[in-house]
């Protein structure tokens, strides 16, 4: 735990962070930035086990090894999905949402 | 001196992940979300959990970001503007985000945490332990079950990447049979 630092300011801090991350899932229309919020609202997520581990239950380690789940799970989804934008960007030169209708051919 | 360290994390944290989603240039997006991720490390190094901090490090700055980076290039050019978002639709997301964060805020302020005031370090090696533990509380199903997904995933990406460019005269039918091949 942080020294003079509660719960409820770390906990804050990682709702503005995901709900940011929310705001830009909603407005943008290219797809690498969508990836971009996705990824601000996973290391809130991330943020909130570690927290909820060390201020609450010291004694366990349950939060922190699955705050490392989250950040393996994250890497792999974004070189996936990096993956399929470029494949996309290949078949119809465009990695804007409207522009994709067509995932299957 | 920590909680002067915690408050200015948090705020280049924010106005960084603000600038993320409405900065209009993609490259410049992508390195204000570097620093977000680095500002999360620097959180993890504040809870004294410094094996998560440096994974962040070393993953989202070293790897991902990187990814990101040349992802923009291959399919970008660098000074390429994004379009402007309608500001009806940026109202209505902000309106819906901020309601959302206002309930989340009431909900975790009003709930009564039960905080103990015992400060012990996350060592590396009661992590491994864990991770590879059979016993109760262990983790190896999980451990291992990550590492088949990673390598379904590296085979995935490859084998998704490769895909056959769009000829004037390969049609969609036959493209996707060259795929399956």
């Amino acid at each position: 735990m942080i020294e003079g630092i509660s719960i409820y300011e770390i906990l804050s801090l990682s709702s503005i962070l995901f709900f940011i991350g929310i705001y830009g899932f909603f407005t943008r229309e290219n797809l690498i930035m969508v990836l971009m919020s996705i990824e601000l609202i996973l290391n809130a997520a991330a943020v909130n086990f570690v927290v909820i581990n060390t201020y609450l239950y010291p004694d366990f380690l349950q939060g922190a090894i699955f705050s490392i789940f989250i950040i393996a799970l994250a890497a792999a989804e974004t070189a996936l999905a990096i993956a399929i934008i470029i494949n996309l960007y290949k078949l119809v030169t465009s990695v804007e949402v409207k522009d994709t209708e067509v995932m299957k051919y | 001196m920590e909680r002067i360290l915690f408050y200015i994390i948090a705020a280049i944290m924010i106005v960084f992940a603000l600038a993320t989603v409405t900065s209009r240039k993609v490259l410049r997006a992508v390195m204000y979300l570097l620093f977000v991720l680095i500002g999360v490390s620097g959180i993890y190094f504040l809870i004294d959990y410094s094996f998560l901090g440096a994974i962040q490090i070393v993953v989202y700055g070293g790897g991902v970001i990187v990814l990101f980076i040349f992802s923009v290039l291959l399919i970008h050019h660098v000074e390429l503007e994004l379009e402007v978002t309608p500001l009806k639709k940026k109202i209505i997301a902000g309106l819906l985000s901020a309601a959302g964060l206002g309930i989340t805020l009431w909900a975790i302020i009003t709930y009564p945490f039960k905080a103990v005031n015992t400060s012990q370090p996350i060592e590396v090696s009661e992590i491994g332990n864990k991770l590879l533990s059979y016993g109760d509380g262990g983790f190896i199903l999980p451990f291992e079950v990550i590492s088949v997904l990673l390598l379904a995933v590296m085979i995935g990406a490859i084998v998704i990447a490769k895909g056959k460019k769009l000829g004037k005269g390969v049609s969609r039918k036959e493209a996707g049979a060259q795929n399956e091949n």
